[in-house]
């Protein structure tokens, strides 16, 4: 018999009689609340190391952008609005490596937590799936209207979506290893902006 | 670990032991971890509700762990991802190798993965000529000192910065005498950078696969896993049979349990999905019993194949704490650690259900409800009628149950002990006594409960 048919034998053999999944709710129910997301999304993703604006539209994050990183530097934008900067189906084909010297990658979410600050990106929202971790910064732009209150609500709204890949992102990247001091830029990004339109 | 291997729990604790600011610093440093674990599971309202709501869902995985397993790999086969079966670690190894080698792949870049520790995969494929780089800030920092981890969350929680330092001077050539965690943080940055651009193949762990849809959640702070999956051509991913959760939507309660019981953060920074290859690449994911299809069968000890690897119950642990993850010389240290061990080998791991104090703060911090320090208890019982019990311990029962056996004789041994205490003190308060070791022995009283009952008795009539 081969390892496969071994393995799944005995797990047959010693798992004990059934046990029923509990219903999710009461729990989901629970979390589901009328707080103010946006104050609450801010309030934790400050909290969790992350610059967050809350903007009237594209002139706004244009503008912030512009006084946060130098002409000249490269920039790579997932969104067809910010249109000054290579857009990043342009890009699709390049290799993944070419990204190294990425200084800033924009990309949409179309879902975030106000728990905990995530965002939800698919590789669709990313086109290249190592960009929004291979690039010195990231910035992500999200409706107001995309936040729900815990990750109970967007596991709800993410449902049965098909993805090849797709992550949670709730900050820039950090380590706290070292005597457990917090440092931020470990390996990814060193800084995370969230952009929040109407 | 070899220098390890043949030396107890009490014996590894003792040598961690001897430098006492470092215990005390140790000591306080996980306390602070474990404080902001209370603080984040005090926010949430539904916090007991989501960890029995948790305990209920790995319940039911354990129950069709068969089903849920077979569902898994047809749908990740289903999403394009090659699934590999092993027994036991040396095929684990073995399948990881063959993977390589038939590339013609020498160095491979790692993420965090327990597992891997637990198969000590570095050193097989070290031996096989295969240059490994762990990519974790914590993991890289114990590879290049020539260690293992010391605690599944925070792998170098044992080094002070200045050590720390010093590796990396001699490693990655850091200034010398440089000890600031950001410069030598970016230090790793850079080397590590290198890394991930250099390397064909990246290995990661799993920390949940979900059945229903053939997808598998890596969860990191510093983004290496992605770093090392994306930019290699191949992506291998070692889980343990026990990952399985049944649903998506099932995340929505482990994702809310995980960092807050670990380190205190609503979430980690990064809960990537994997659940296709992309274009023109590889995703194998390698499917490990290793013992757990053992433990699933002991009905004792079943429950804690439900645990998620969030530390919390070392970080608690007043003997961890003070012992060092070391001194559980296993791959997985503390309680849950000392539960699973002797699973694997019980006569190798029998001092570990015995580093505890069965206070029971890890069952009450444990996020999937694993009831920790009762499955300890049982462990020292089976151990014990095994005959795996350290010599001093089985003279020391022996002992008692003679001087329990007999009301004579149980009342002269406490007639002698309270002559020692008052006219030989030096007899007890001394190295041989282990009971002495950090502790002031107590006063003995004059007379013994009988005596005194005894006496009163007499009194009243």
């Amino acid at each position: 018999m081969s390892s496969r048919e071994n393995i799944l034998a005995a797990v047959k053999a010693n798992q004990f009689s059934q046990a029923d999944l509990p219903g999710l709710e009461v729990l989901n129910t629970l979390t589901a609340t009328n707080d103010d997301l946006v104050e609450k999304y801010k309030t934790i993703g400050s909290a969790g190391g992350s610059f967050v604006y809350e903007v009237a539209g594209y002139e706004a994050i244009q503008n912030i952008l512009h006084k946060e990183f130098k002409p000249g530097v490269k920039i790579i934008s997932g969104i067809k609005e910010l249109s000054e900067y290579t857009y990043v189906a342009d890009v699709k084909n390049e290799l993944s490596h070419s990204f190294a010297d990425v200084e800033l990658c924009i990309l949409w979410s179309g879902l975030g937590v106000a728990e905990n600050g995530a965002l939800w990106l698919t590789e669709e929202d990313m086109t290249v799936r190592v960009l929004p971790f291979i690039a010195q910064h990231l910035a992500v732009v999200i409706s107001k209207t995309n936040l729900v209150p815990t990750m109970a609500q967007a596991y709800e709204k993410i449902g049965g979506a098909t993805y090849g890949y797709g992550a949670f992102i709730s900050g820039p990247s950090k380590t706290a290893d070292i005597e457990q001091s917090l440092v931020i830029g470990a390996h990814g990004p060193r800084s995370l902006s969230v952009f929040i339109l109407p | 670990m070899s220098s390890t291997a043949t030396k107890d729990h009490p014996q590894l604790a003792a040598i961690f032991n001897r430098d006492e600011p470092r215990v005390d610093w140790h000591d306080e440093t996980l306390w602070w971890v474990r404080a902001k674990r209370d603080i984040a599971a005090h926010k949430l309202p539904e916090w007991e509700l989501l960890r029995e709501t948790a305990s209920q869902i790995k319940n039911n995985v354990l129950s069709n762990l068969s089903t849920y397993l077979e569902q898994f790999e047809a749908n990740a086969i289903n999403n394009g991802i090659i699934v590999h079966w092993a027994a036991n670690a040396e095929e684990h190894n073995k399948i990881i190798y063959t993977l390589l080698e038939k590339r013609g792949i020498s160095r491979m870049v790692k993420s965090k993965s327990m597992l891997t520790e637990e198969c000590h995969l570095n050193e097989y494929l070290l031996k096989q000529g295969i240059d490994v780089i762990d990519s974790d800030l914590g993991e890289r920092i114990v590879q290049l000192a020539g260690e293992p981890p010391s605690h599944i969350v925070l792998p170098c929680i044992h080094k002070k910065k200045e050590e720390i330092g010093d590796i990396f001077h001699e490693h990655l050539g850091s200034a010398k005498g440089e000890s600031d965690p950001k410069i030598l943080t970016e230090t790793a940055r850079q080397h590590l950078r290198e890394v991930f651009l250099t390397r064909r193949a990246a290995l990661t762990g799993v920390n949940f696969a979900i059945a229903e849809t053939g997808e598998f959640v890596i969860c990191t702070n510093e983004g290496n896993a992605d770093m090392g999956a994306h930019l290699a051509e191949i992506h291998i991913a070692s889980m343990g049979i026990e990952k399985i959760i049944p649903e998506r939507k099932h995340l929505g309660v482990f994702l809310r349990l995980l960092t807050r019981s670990a380190t205190g953060q609503p979430i980690t920074t990064y809960s990537s999905h994997f659940s296709k290859p992309q274009d023109g690449k590889e995703i194998h994911v390698v499917i490990v019993d290793n013992g757990r299809s053992i433990q699933l069968g002991r009905e004792d000890f079943r429950n804690s194949l439900k645990c998620i690897r969030c530390g919390a119950c070392m970080n608690t642990c007043p003997v961890y704490r003070k012992s060092g993850g070391h001194s559980y010389h296993t791959a997985v240290a503390g309680p849950i650690g000392s539960i699973l061990a002797p699973n694997l080998d019980m006569e190798k791991y029998a001092d570990l259900p015995f580093a505890s104090t069965l206070c029971g703060s890890c069952s009450n911090v444990c996020p999937v409800k694993i009831d920790i320090h009762d499955q300890l208890y049982k462990w020292r019982q089976v151990i014990v009628k095994a005959g795996y019990t350290p010599k001093a311990k089985t003279l020391a029962m022996k002992g008692m149950a003679f001087t329990l056996s007999s009301p004579m004789i149980y009342r002269a041994a406490g007639k002698m002990g309270r002559f020692t205490f008052k006219y030989a003190p030096f007899a007890v308060n001394n190295g041989a006594n282990p009971w002495y070791k950090h502790r002031e022995m107590p006063k003995a009283p004059e007379q013994s409960f009988g005596e005194w009952y005894a006496k009163r008795k007499e009194n009243k009539k």
